[in-house]
């Protein structure tokens, strides 16, 4: 399994890594942390012409708070999200989420802009940007846009992000004091793939949801919100009868990949479990704060 | 109460027997410092990829290799046919002892027809692997494809295609064996249990990949290899026989071996056509299969289904047990240990540890167009022991009986040995009895029951799970290799040496793959001696170096090997004596060897050292009279007589907690007793152990090579077929239980395969248990959350 | 046919300064086996999954097999071979062959890179949270039980010696 033959620019700009971006097209691709692509290469499953590698782009990773927007550097490391005081304080369900990444190792090199270039349907950064309302930053020679995790994630593997667009950084807004989140994921062993995951953010006041967000992964093609679950839950007081009725609602929003790890059936059953289980955890929360 | 042999040199306070001793390879190991097959890179080096058939069963219609042959650093590009022309054969995976056995013959690369996904069909050897994967991509093959067979259930139906139209049908074998009746049995019982057993198909994931390395000399016609395996003999023997060349100028070596169980005692056609490449380019060749093609060639293992009846009185006593498997091989009938040996053996030990008197047991074992299957660890007993405890189960339920107490009314007892099975296989020197009571203190089985109480009432469901089994291990050449026909040595010997210096190399036909055997001949051969053990060097896996022997497969190596080279300590040990006897003017028998040197019995004082010994032994021989024709060497070869094999016993015991709404299982604890007779090294004994049930929990919980309807492999990445990692896996407890077989003086049988045979059973019982009160019930591995969530009827 | 494209690369492996032109698509343990000799790094998988690759690059434990060698110019690599020669592990190695925490090998040097970062700045740790942190290195012997232990053993040690 070694990897095809191809070309090898290392980028030692952002405009360096733009204009290559914009002259290979399809021909280019992004290296970043490598630990998604890498094993495509090894494999031979995708042969790309020209790597750009952006590993030595100094001005695209780090993390900042301004004006209660944390902004994140798109080759920020995994391991610097997971062990970083702002993302502990501010961002509690990506910090929360990130003892599920991978492992170790994966995570000294893997990026969260990386994982959210990639929108793995598995993956656990793409759903916690949807479940907080980030804002997705990418670059070209033509410029600088800013797109809503809402508008981002189109399908499987497939983003708004143009082939010849670098996604730059993450632009999130500090999860409100007063709110609460819970990030859940069910995954056979350790850092494996999810089957099915749910990332929460809920205003809880007198054991009843004011505002709910859930974003559902692992199941779909992409992160999904759980619409009517939401309304079904939203202004109720929390209770065994609401937990069933969300559970009930699920069926409307979610449409689960059946694939080796299970059967589409028994993914709409662990997320409506998980539902249940992150919602009584955030009533707790609620409670415990 | 242990049965011992008298005692013995072994027995000496301070023996290095029973004692536990670190390794010396595990030294070389924590820096970084082992040699596998891959470390080795003699210059000029050249590698070999392979193109293999993208489809589960194709005719192959054309070939064009030109264009890879240009390709750059490309030295050589060899189809099926233009390998068929350099072998002897094609091979013919069949043994005389399975009657009415049948076998496409099989070339090593696929010449006219590619009968499974993954099958080599064209090599390419390039001055590095990537330039031979580069080249293998420009090779075109056109196929046409034909119908695939699937499903195992179905291979025999009218309708299905025949893989290989020669054979008549898709049957590879197939086998009754019955004691007693019944029939009658089951219709004067009054309980019948009966149930269907799905078990998935696995592979060995060895870490270190399959590899070799072949060196051709074309001046003195050696053939060297360096190979991953387990049985480096055995190797020589296929290689020369099936490459023409002379046996006695073929050097097998076994280098450090990343892991084995298995997987590596077997030949595969790519490693035979890596050798081909050595002889015709006289240049080194290296094979290292990468993971994919590990998965796609690989010999799988386990597939297999199993309908299952037992007959019990209220009483709770077994009367009658019997089973029909169905059993899944690949294409061919693997060469040479066969596809049918996993079918038989569990026809061999369903039910093992039990009384009863009327059993019959019966197999079908059909070709599919898949991986070829073969002898994995533990062959046959994680499923024959899944099927027997589970029904043991069902059984102790409906009688109202507890489990353990249901084993105890049932198992052989201690003192009833000799014995024949319900299937006629000689069972001697066996403890279930003490083994079950010994788990029981050890789980704490009442406390555990009470404690399983308490959390149900809290809605937390937990499952206590017991399995008792029974194990085949080093087996006797009156089996299934001698008298079956294959070139596979069921007997094994040591040549042990006095050196000038006082030390003391001991060569050993068995192998060591990581487990120890070479610490524990060292640790026999220093405590028969009387030397210490860092005196003693063990010396295996290559052929020029060792006398012949088996290798390490069907955890023989410590019973077999041991026992040879126990005895050719003793008789090194009478001649020193005899020569020490000269020397000082003493009777032999006053005189006894302590720490390296000779000392009169009972006294501690040196007479005369080893070293000594040698000295005058090898450089001043006329110092001894003309008579003494000494060569302070000895070799002695082991064997069992007449029995197939040395069936050792255990019980394992699992605690789980079985999360009902997800269908998660959580691994509490894991106890294991086992009775392996004779322990030479305890700490080593014990992590065979551990690392069996783990491997044997991976099956029972993740491990499936999933097949799509067209043949195609679905899950063939580490991603997607899961190994267990040390995030799910329990503490495992071991306890030993010694009863010696009478079989050696060592009094040693095997330990490898124990915790893989049972802990799939355990574990499955443990979840049954968690999950009765809802009616669930499984029967199918391995457990996914979705088969739990099906089982409490949730999914 | 596209060529082998190559860069030249300069990197400290095991505290000493390497240059070497590489092929830009060989991963960073191919250079490290295959130019260096530094064969104690292993192949498992090559995607990433097995661990047995694990070495260090600029002090972060990485898969070695995810790396291009390229991307590792003007970085510090230690192997397992390094690691043994600063003696910085001797403690866990020894605790390795006492409580035989390996078998066959072949997952041990990853394994003993991984379980070095939780030696760097010891802190109590629960079995479960060992197994946790050695959750990407797979081990097909031993059940990992007798490695937990040996780096129980070691931490523990660790602590007590301040």
């Amino acid at each position: 399994m070694k990897a095809p033959k191809f070309n090898y620019i290392r980028a030692e700009s952002r405009q360096q890594a733009l204009e290559l971006l914009d002259q290979l097209g399809e021909d280019g691709r992004i290296l970043a942390g490598g630990q998604s692509l890498m094993p495509t290469l090894n494999m031979r499953l995708s042969q790309p012409d020209t790597l750009i590698d952006i590993n030595k782009v100094s001005d695209l990773s780090g993390i900042t708070l301004e004006h209660n927007v944390v902004r994140i550097g798109a080759m920020t490391r995994h391991v610097e999200v997971a062990n970083s005081p702002i993302i502990a304080e501010h961002l509690p369900l990506i910090a929360e989420a990130m003892g599920h990444v991978a492992h170790h190792a994966v995570r000294n090199r893997g990026t969260i802009g990386g994982s959210i270039a990639l929108a793995d349907p598995a993956a656990e950064m793409p759903a916690c940007v949807l479940a907080l309302g980030a804002t997705l930053v990418v670059e070209s020679v033509k410029g600088r846009r800013e797109i809503a995790a809402t508008d981002y994630f189109k399908g499987l593997y497939e983003t708004a992000r143009a082939a010849n667009e670098l996604l730059v950084e993450i632009l999130i807004p500090v999860e409100k004091s007063g709110d609460v989140s819970v990030f859940l994921e069910l995954a056979q062993r350790h850092g494996d793939f999810a089957m099915a995951g749910l990332a929460c953010v809920a205003r809880v006041s007198n054991r009843s949801f004011e505002d709910l967000r859930l974003v559902y992964f692992g199941s779909e093609d992409r992160p999904t919100l759980g619409a009517s679950a939401i309304a079904a839950v939203v202004g109720q007081t929390w209770s065994a009868e609401c937990k069933e009725a969300a559970a009930n609602a699920l069926a409307n929003d979610l449409d689960p990949m059946t694939n080796l790890q299970g059967s589409a059936a028994m993914k709409l059953h662990l997320q409506k479990v998980l539902t249940g289980r992150a919602l009584d955890a955030a009533i707790e929360r609620a409670e415990a704060a | 109460m242990n049965k011992e042999t008298p005692i013995t040199l072994l027995d000496k306070p301070n023996s290095y027997v029973g004692r536990t001793l670190s390794r010396d390879a595990a030294k070389r190991a924590v820096a970084g410092r082992g040699r596998y097959t891959d470390d080795i890179m003699p210059a000029r080096t050249l590698h070999a990829a392979f193109v293999r058939s993208p489809y589960g069963h194709a005719k192959i219609l054309s070939i064009d290799v030109e264009a890879a042959k240009q390709q750059q650093g490309v030295a050589l590009v060899m189809t099926g046919a233009e390998l068929a022309k350099m072998c002897t054969g094609p091979w013919v995976g069949t043994l005389v002892c399975f009657d009415g056995m049948k076998s496409e013959p099989q070339h090593p690369m696929a010449v006219d027809r590619a009968c499974w996904q993954g099958e080599p069909v064209v090599m390419v050897v390039a001055t590095s692997r990537a330039e031979a994967e580069d080249a293998a991509e420009l090779v075109t093959v056109e196929y046409e494809e034909l119908p695939v067979v699937i499903d195992k259930e179905t291979a025999l139906d009218p309708g299905t295609p025949i893989i290989h139209p020669n054979l008549g049908d898709n049957l590879a074998f197939e086998k009754t064996i019955e004691t007693g009746d019944v029939e009658k049995a089951v219709a004067e019982a009054d309980i019948v249990i009966e149930d269907t057993f799905t078990f998935g198909r696995h592979t060995a994931v060895s870490l270190e990949p399959r590899a070799l390395l072949a060196e051709y000399d074309p001046g003195t016609e050696r053939l060297t290899i360096h190979t991953s395996s387990q049985c480096p003999h055995m190797i020589q023997a296929v290689f020369a026989r099936t490459l023409g060349v002379p046996e006695h100028n073929v050097r097998i070596v076994a280098p450090d071996v990343g892991g084995s169980f298995g997987l590596k005692i077997h030949t595969f056609g790519d490693e035979i056509a890596a050798t081909a490449a050595a002889i015709k380019l006289a240049r080194p060749v290296k094979f290292i299969a990468d993971r994919l093609e590990s998965f796609a060639t690989d010999i799988h293992a386990r597939e297999n289904r199993v309908k299952g009846r037992i007959a019990v009185t209220k009483e709770g006593i077994i009367t009658s047990l019997d089973i029909d498997v169905r059993s899944g091989a690949g294409a061919y009938s693997q060469y040479p240990r066969t596809s049918v040996f996993e079918a038989n053996q569990i026809l061999n030990i369903t039910g093992g540890p039990y009384a009863h008197e009327n059993y019959r047991a019966s197999t079908q074992v059909v070709y599919l167009n898949k991986v070829p299957t073969s002898q994995y660890r533990a062959v046959g007993h994680p499923i024959g022991n899944t099927v027997g405890e589970s029904l043991v189960d069902q059984a102790a339920v409906a009688c109202g009986v507890d489990p353990m107490e249901f084993r105890r009314r049932n198992v052989m007892r201690d003192d009833s040995y000799p014995r024949i099975s319900a299937a006629g296989i000689e069972m001697r020197d066996l403890s279930h009895q003490q083994c079950l009571e010994t788990l029981v203190e050890r789980m704490g089985y009442d406390a555990l029951l009470e404690e399983q109480a308490e959390y149900r009432k809290k809605g937390v469901q937990r499952g206590i799970g017991i399995a008792a089994f029974i194990k085949g291990t080093a087996p006797g050449p009156a089996g299934y290799y001698g008298a079956g026909g294959a070139p596979i040595s069921s007997q094994d010997s040591c040549t042990i040496k006095l050196e000038p210096s006082g030390g003391v190399i001991c060569m050993v036909g068995v192998t060591d793959q990581g487990q120890g055997v070479d610490t524990v001949m060292g640790q026999i051969a220093a405590a028969t001696l009387g030397v210490p053990i860092e005196s003693v060097r063990v010396i295996e896996g290559d052929t020029d170096a060792v006398p012949y022997g088996g290798g390490t497969y069907a955890s023989r190596a410590t019973a077999i090997g041991g026992e040879a080279t126990y005895q050719a300590a003793m008789k090194l040990r009478a001649e020193i004596l005899e020569i020490a006897g000269v020397l000082l003017q003493a009777e032999p028998d006053t005189l006894d060897i302590l720490n390296g040197h000779v000392v009169d019995k009972g006294d501690t004082g040196s007479r005369i050292s080893l070293a000594e010994i040698g000295r005058i032994g090898h450089f001043q021989v006329a110092e001894l009279p003309n008579h003494i024709q000494h060569t302070l060497s000895a070799t002695y070869r082991f064997r069992l007589k007449d029995a197939l094999y040395i069936f050792t016993n255990g019980i394992q015991g699992a605690y789980v907690e079985v999360d009902t709404d997800t269908g998660f299982i959580k691994l509490l604890n894991h106890w294991v007793i086992e009775d392996c007779g004779r322990v030479i090294n305890p700490q080593l004994a014990d992590e065979q152990v551990r690392g069996g049930c783990v491997q044997g929990l991976g099956g029972a919980l993740y491990e499936e090579c999933v097949y799509d309807g067209a043949g195609q492999l679905q899950n063939a990445t580490l991603a997607d077929y899961l190994v267990p990692m040390a995030g799910e896996m329990p503490d495992i407890e071991v306890a030993h239980i010694q009863t010696h077989t009478g079989v050696s003086e060592l009094g040693a049988k095997g330990v490898g395969e124990s915790g893989t045979g049972a802990a799939p059973a355990v574990v499955m019982n443990a979840v049954n248990d968690a999950i009765r009160p809802f009616g669930g019930k499984v029967t199918a591995q391995p457990m996914s959350p979705e088969t739990i969530l099906k089982a409490l009827g949730k999914v | 046919m596209m060529s082998e494209a190559t860069l030249e690369i300069s990197l400290t492996v095991n505290g000493e300064q390497v240059t070497k032109t590489v092929p830009v698509r060989q991963h960073l343990v191919d250079f490290l086996r295959n130019e260096l000799g530094y064969t104690g790094s292993h192949l498992g998988c090559e995607h990433g999954v097995c661990g047995a690759c694990s070495v260090r690059v600029d002090d972060a434990v990485i898969r070695g097999c995810l790396m291009l060698a390229v991307q590792a110019d003007g970085a510090e690599v230690v192997t397992v071979e390094g690691l043994t020669e600063t003696g910085e592990i001797a403690d866990l190695q020894k605790n390795f062959v006492e409580r035989n925490a390996m078998q066959c090998g072949y997952c041990t040097p990853g394994m003993l890179m991984t379980a070095a970062e939780l030696l760097r700045d010891p802190k109590p740790v629960s079995r479960d949270e060992i197994r946790g942190h050695l959750s990407g290195n797979f081990c097909r012997c031993t059940g990992y039980h007798a490695i937990v232990d040996a780096v129980e053993t070691t931490i523990n040690t660790r602590l007590e010696e301040g």
